[in-house]
């Protein structure tokens, strides 16, 4: 582990290439050396209060990948969902649809293999790959050193699409704008109760594959019911990445998110 | 199991520490870690050994401070303890409730050498 900059088990790849720590990425802390530097003696031990959060290195990362998407008119969503859920389908018609309207561009977060970022690539836009190996969500620091090679546009969007998984990504910010929980009819409609967190973390969950609805005993209403038991404020949409039913909502939401952020950005154009 | 993760930010923090502190040994660390915190407290006490390993907490005893967690209901205003983030008021049956206390995840204390 590098105690350095906060990388995982030495086992995340970005696109193929272990991370390197030679190149001169800025590093905030340097810890390296501090064993050497003191002399163990035979010290009596003493009490340090700390109370540092556990996140706090990995908020800090956030911050600052949040600092450049807002400099830069970036809209990041982290994507996140258990596997199967129809997430890449989704992103890719979304790309595909999307195409004429905005820069976009994805990272795509997975234990192994480059398959999902190829799949992007295949629609033209720019994607890269982090391989989290054993890792089991995306992290902000990972995420930051993708930014730098990925290098998205200003005013583009950019998708984050994180492991699958409805635990461990809950917890990691990456400095998105918003979380979105993508669910899907052929899963149990109880899964906002049974991974609370990440429901609660969501701002907007899709609920992917409606067309399979007449083939299925998936109660819409119970489920969205669920959701905002855990998250009164959760936006939902209906939608199916293959029939196309609902993209349209889902559209809507990704430009008036978009726009409204650009309009923060700049003050004097919304008063113009 | 993400907290693998959690156990590198952890000993992260408690290097960054010994370099500011003057450290070279961590006797034992005490952890806040809240119910509704989404972390499994076995997993964190495996993977904090292999995680420390080699490091100024190679060896060091992890205490984990459970803290329960807490909520105020705003239909009847009284605190509450709760199990889990949906639990509806126990006294009158409200939901949502506003969490005060649980989410914690925090480092509180280390005793060093």
């Amino acid at each position: 582990m590098c105690t350095t900059c906060g990388c995982g088990h030495g086992e995340t790849t970005i696109e193929g290439h272990a991370h390197d720590h030679g190149h001169t990425h800025h590093h905030g802390h340097h810890a390296h050396g501090v064993m050497a530097a003191h002399a163990p003696g035979m010290d009596p031990s003493r009490i340090l209060r700390i109370e540092q959060d556990i996140l706090s290195k990995n908020n800090a990362y956030a911050a600052g990948n949040r600092g450049i998407f807002a400099e830069r008119g970036i809209l990041a969503l982290n994507l996140v969902s258990s596997p199967g859920s129809g997430k890449t389908t989704l992103l890719t018609r979304t790309i595909t649809d999307l195409s004429d309207e905005a820069p976009m561009a994805v990272i795509e977060g997975d234990q192994q293999t480059v398959l999902d970022a190829e799949r992007i690539r295949a629609t033209g836009v720019k994607a890269i790959q982090i391989n989290t190996g054993k890792g089991c969500h995306l992290d902000a620091h990972m995420v930051g050193h993708a930014l730098e090679k990925l290098a998205p546009e200003d005013d583009s969007l950019l998708f984050i699409e994180n492991v699958g998984n409805l635990v461990c990504p809950a917890s990691f910010d990456l400095g998105e704008a918003h979380k979105v929980v993508i669910l899907s009819v052929t899963e149990g409609e109880d899964k906002p109760l049974k991974y609370p967190d990440m429901f609660h973390a969501a701002d907007l969950m899709l609920l992917n594959k409606v067309d399979l609805l007449p083939h299925l005993n998936f109660d819409v209403e119970q489920c969205i019911a669920y959701a905002r038991r855990v998250n009164p404020e959760i936006k939902v949409l209906q939608v199916s990445a293959t029939s196309g039913d609902g993209l349209q909502d889902w559209y809507g939401w990704l430009r008036s998110t978009h726009e409204a952020m650009l309009m923060n950005r700049s003050p004097e154009l919304a008063e113009a | 199991m993400h907290e693998m993760s959690l156990c590198e930010g952890v000993v992260q923090l408690i290097e960054e520490q010994a370099g500011k502190q003057g450290f070279s040994r961590v006797r034992t660390v005490w952890l806040e870690i809240g119910a509704l915190a989404g972390v499994e407290l076995e997993a964190m006490r495996f993977s904090f050994d292999a995680v420390a390993r080699e490091t100024v907490a190679a060896g060091a005893h992890l205490e984990i401070i459970p803290v329960a967690g807490r909520a105020t209901c705003p239909a009847c205003k009284h605190t509450v303890e709760i199990e889990a983030r949906f639990d509806a008021c126990p006294d009158c049956g409200h939901y949502p409730l506003d969490i005060i206390a649980g989410e914690e995840m925090r480092i509180s204390e280390l005793e060093v050498q």
